[in-house]
C-alpha cells in the first residue's frame, strides 16, 4: 500500500515491488547493524572499564549513563555512515544513490522511536486486551469472566464512582482557580512573582504533596493541641477536631484538594497566555460601550479563550483518570477513597491477579479513548 | 491592558488582596513542611508549626530529692534542687497534683501531700520545707509548666539522610532520572526531524499514532511489560526503568519537538541542502542547535516527571536499599513513621527541593514548553 513519494524509479529497471522489498530489507539490515554495533561497543567498553575500576555505585551509574547515551548517539551516527558507504554521494550513480539513500534515511531516524513506542506502548495495549481474557497468571483462558466479575464487584463500583467524582470536581476546580489566578495576576505589578508561587506545586511530586497535605489534615484527639493546620483552625473557631481522611465520602474531596492545589498553576499559566493573546480591540470596544470589569471578563474574554479552556480541562482530565499516587500515599483506598488506578495496582501487587488488573486498566483506557480521538483530530487540523 | 479598570483604586485593592490570599493559600502548605523540618522534634510534636517562633509551654513532671536527704535549717527541714534535669529552663507555673499542674504561680507556697511546703522559682530551683524531719526514699512529684524558647535544628536532616536511607534514595533517584531524561530527547529529536523535514510514506499516519499514544494510560503498560521483562531477564534493573521512562515520555517528546522543528524557517534547511549537506549534517549542525529551547522544555518536563514518579519506579525497580527511590521511600515512611513529623517533613523536603530548584531556575523553558503543547501558535 505504501507508495514511494521519492521521484524516479531506480536505474536498472527493477520492478517497483522488488525495489521496495530491497529497500525495506536494507533498512532493517542497517538499523540492526547500527543497534548491534553500538550496543556491543558500549558493553565492551563497560566490561573493560569495570575490570580496571573498582565498583562504586555512583561511578557505575555515571559510567552506564554515559555509555547508554553514547550508544544511542552511536547508533544514529553509525547507521548514517553505513548508509552513506552503501550509497555514496559521489561517483557515477550519484543521483540514483541519493534517491535510494533518501528513501531509507527517514526510517533510520525514526527507527528507535518506532521500536520503543511499539514495545512500550502499542504492544502493551494489545497484550492487556489479551490478558483481560486470562486468569491470574495470564496463562489460562477464562473468557469474559474478568468482565463479569468486574460488573459485580462492589469495590470496582466504588472506585468508578470516586473516579467520576474526581473527573467532575478536579478539572473544574483547577481550571476555575487557574482562570481566576490568571485574570487577577495579570493586573498587578507583582503578578509574575505571584504566578511563580502559585505555579510552584507543579514541581512537587504527588507523594511529596501527600505528605504536605497529610500534615495539614493531621488529627490529635480533642483536648490536646492540634498540630495540623485544618484542625487547629477548626478548634480555634470552637469546633471539634476531625480525622478528616476517615470521614466517608467527604474524604474524597480532601484528597482532591491536593491535586487541585498542584494543577491550578498549570491551568493558570496556559490561561494567562491565552488571555494575553486576546485582541485589544475587542476589550477597548467593550470599555467604550461601558462594560464593567466583570462583564468584560465573563462576556468578552472568557468566550474568546474557550478553546484553550477545553485544552486545559482535557489535559487535567487525563491526569485525573490516572490518579494513583495521592490515594496510595494518603489513604491507600481505605475509608471509601479507592480509585481505579489504585485498585488496579492492588490487584496487580497484592491480589496478584494479572487478568483482573488488566481488565481494570482497560476500563481506564476506554475512558481515555474519546480524548485521544479528539486530540488526534485537533492535531491533524493543525498540521494542514 | 484594561486601563479603565486600573483607575478604580477600590478594585485594585480587592485584586491585590485576592492575589495575596491565593498566594498564601498555595504556599502555606509547603511552608509548613519546611518550617517543621527545622524544628526540634519535641516541640514539633506538641505545637503547631505556625507557633514555631513563639516560646512553647510544656508540662513536665519532676521529682523532688528523697525526703531522707532533707537537712535541718533554723528548726525546719529543707530539701533543695532544680526541676530541670539539664539545669536550665524557665518555669511559668507549678503544681503539686496532676489534676492541677499549673495551680501555683512561681514563688507561691504549695502544700504537698507529704506535709511539706513547696516553692518553685522561675529558674527551676525548688525548696521544700518540712516542720519535722521527713522520711522516705522517694521524692514527691512536682508538676511544672516550663516555657521553652523556640528551638531550631538540622538534626532531623541528619537523621533522615544517614539513618532513614534518604541519602541512598537520593542517589538512586538521580541514577534513574538523568539517563531517563537524556535518552528520550535524543531519540525523539531524530524522529521529530524525520517527521518534519523528510519525505516518506506513512508520515501522517505515524504522526497521528504518536499523538494518540500521548494519552495512553501508563497502567496499560505495567503488566505486559513486567511479564516481558521477567521473561527476557531484564528484571528489576536501572536499564529497564530508563527504557520504560523513555517509552512513556517519547510520544510527548516527539510531538513537542516536531511542533518546534517543523516551525524552523524552511530557507535555512533548503539552502543547506542545496549546499550539499546531508540530512544527518543538517540535523546535527543546524536543527539541533536551533531547537535548544524546545529540547530544554522537554528536558524539564521529563526530569520533573521522572523525579516525581512513584508508579513506574514501584513496578520496575525493587523495594530494597539499592533501588528504592525518593518517592518510594517517602511513601514507605508515611506508612511506617506516620506520626513522626520530624522525619516525614525533612524527608519530604529533601525529595522536593531538587525539582523546586530546577523549576525556579528554568521556569521560562517550562512555560514555553507547556504553551507550545496546548496553545495554538504558542
Amino acid at each position: 500500500m505504501a507508495v514511494s513519494t521519492t521521484t524516479g524509479a531506480p536505474a536498472g529497471g527493477a520492478s517497483g515491488a522488488g525495489a521496495l522489498i530491497t529497500t525495506a530489507f536494507l533498512t532493517l539490515f542497517i538499523m540492526a547493524a547500527g543497534v548491534a554495533v553500538s550496543v556491543a561497543l558500549a558493553f565492551a567498553v563497560y566490561s573493560a572499564i569495570s575490570v580496571v575500576l573498582p565498583y562504586y555505585k555512583l561511578l557505575n551509574a555515571v559510567l552506564v549513563m554515559i555509555l547508554g547515551v553514547s550508544a544511542c548517539f552511536g547508533y544514529f551516527w553509525g547507521s548514517n555512515r553505513l548508509l552513506d558507504s552503501i550509497y555514496p554521494a559521489s561517483g557515477e550513480n550519484v543521483a540514483a544513490n541519493l534517491t535510494k539513500a533518501n528513501a531509507i534515511r527517514p526510517w533510520l531516524f525514526m527507527g528507535p522511536a518506532i521500536i520503543v513506542l511499539g514495545f512500550y506502548l502499542v504492544y502493551p495495549v494489545v497484550n492487556s486486551v489479551v490478558l483481560s481474557f486470562h486468569g491470574p497468571t495470564g496463562e489460562n483462558w477464562v473468557g469474559a469472566y474478568n468482565y463479569q466479575w468486574l460488573v459485580r464487584d462492589a469495590n470496582f463500583r466504588e472506585s468508578l464512582r470516586n473516579n467520576i467524582l474526581w473527573l467532575i470536581v478536579v478539572p473544574a476546580a483547577a481550571t476555575f482557580f487557574g482562570l481566576v489566578a490568571a485574570a487577577l495576576t495579570d493586573r498587578i505589578p507583582w503578578g509574575n512573582v505571584a504566578k511563580s508561587l502559585i505555579f510552584m506545586p507543579m514541581a512537587i511530586s504527588f507523594v511529596g504533596a501527600s505528605v504536605i497535605w497529610k500534615f495539614i489534615y493531621d488529627y490529635r484527639p480533642a483536648g490536646t493541641e492540634q498540630i495540623g493546620l485544618l484542625n487547629a483552625i477548626v478548634t480555634s473557631l470552637g469546633g471539634d477536631p476531625q480525622a478528616w481522611l476517615t470521614i466517608p465520602f467527604w474524604n474524597n474531596f480532601f484528597l482532591m484538594v491536593v491535586l487541585i492545589w498542584i494543577q491550578t498553576g498549570f491551568a493558570m499559566v496556559i490561561l494567562s497566555a491565552a488571555l494575553r493573546g486576546i485582541p485589544e480591540e475587542t476589550i477597548e470596544a467593550a470599555i467604550i460601550d461601558g462594560a464593567s470589569p466583570f462583564q468584560i471578563f465573563y462576556k468578552i474574554k472568557v468566550p474568546q479563550i474557550w478553546g484553550t479552556i477545553a485544552v486545559v480541562w482535557t489535559t487535567i482530565t487525563i491526569l485525573v483518570l490516572k490518579i494513583f499516587d495521592i490515594v496510595l500515599a494518603m489513604t491507600n483506598g481505605q475509608w471509601g477513597t479507592q480509585v481505579l488506578a489504585n485498585y488496579m495496582f492492588d490487584w496487580m501487587f497484592r491480589g496478584l491477579d494479572f487478568g483482573r488488573a488488566s481488565t481494570i486498566a482497560l476500563v481506564i483506557m476506554v475512558m481515555v479513548v474519546p480524548i485521544m480521538v479528539w486530540n488526534i483530530r485537533e492535531a491533524r487540523k493543525d498540521m494542514r | 491592558m484594561s486601563t479603565a479598570v486600573g483607575q478604580r483604586s477600590g478594585l485594585t485593592w480587592a485584586v491585590n488582596i485576592a492575589v495575596v490570599f491565593l498566594v498564601v493559600a498555595w504556599t502555606l502548605p509547603t511552608l509548613g513542611i519546611l518550617v517543621s523540618s527545622f524544628r526540634d522534634k519535641d516541640q514539633l510534636a506538641v505545637s503547631g508549626w505556625w507557633t514555631a517562633l513563639t516560646s512553647s509551654e510544656r508540662n513536665i513532671v519532676a521529682r523532688t530529692a528523697p525526703p531522707d536527704e532533707a537537712v535541718e535549717e533554723d528548726g525546719r527541714w529543707v530539701l533543695q534542687g532544680n526541676v530541670f534535669e539539664s539545669g536550665s529552663g524557665r518555669v511559668s507555673a507549678f503544681g503539686v497534683s496532676i489534676q492541677r499542674p499549673g495551680e501555683f504561680a512561681i514563688g507561691e507556697s504549695a502544700e504537698m501531700r507529704g506535709g511539706g511546703t513547696a516553692t518553685v522559682q522561675e529558674n527551676g530551683d525548688y525548696i521544700v520545707t518540712f516542720p519535722e524531719q521527713p522520711e522516705g526514699r522517694r521524692g514527691e512529684r512536682l508538676f511544672v509548666t516550663s516555657v521553652e524558647p523556640p528551638k531550631f535544628t538540622t538534626a532531623n536532616y541528619e537523621t533522615v539522610l544517614f539513618s532513614e536511607g534518604i541519602g541512598q534514595s537520593f542517589v538512586n533517584t538521580l541514577t534513574v532520572t538523568i539517563p531517563a531524561t537524556v535518552i528520550p530527547i535524543l531519540i525523539a529529536a531524530y524522529a521529530a526531524y524525520a517527521l518534519s523535514w523528510m519525505q516518506f510514506p506513512g508520515r501522517a499516519v505515524l504522526l497521528a499514532t504518536i499523538v494518540g499514544l500521548i494519552v495512553v494510560p501508563l497502567q496499560m503498560a505495567l503488566i505486559p511489560l513486567l511479564r516481558l521483562y521477567n521473561e527476557i531477564g531484564v528484571g528489576k534493573s536501572f536499564i529497564g526503568i530508563w527504557l520504560a521512562h523513555t517509552g512513556f515520555g517519547l510520544p510527548l517528546a516527539v510531538y513537542l519537538l516536531r511542533n518546534y522543528i517543523a516551525g524552523l524557517p524552511r530557507e535555512i534547511i533548503e539552502s543547506a541542502r542545496v549546499d550539499g549537506a546531508s540530512d544527518f549534517e543538517i540535523f546535527r549542525k543546524i536543527v539541533l542547535p536551533l531547537s535548544f529551547p524546545a529540547l530544554a522544555s522537554f528536558a524539564i518536563f521529563q526530569f520533573l516527571w521522572v523525579w516525581n514518579d512513584l508508579l513506574v519506579a514501584t513496578v520496575f525497580l525493587g523495594n530494597n536499599e539499592e533501588q528504592l527511590v525518593l518517592t518510594g521511600r517517602l511513601r514507605e515512611l508515611l506508612g511506617s513513621r506516620g506520626g513522626n513529623w520530624e522525619i516525614l517533613s525533612a524527608s519530604a523536603f529533601i525529595a522536593i527541593v531538587v525539582p523546586i530548584v530546577v523549576f525556579f531556575a528554568l521556569q521560562r523553558y517550562l512555560v514555553r514548553g507547556l504553551l507550545s503543547g496546548s496553545v495554538k501558535g504558542g
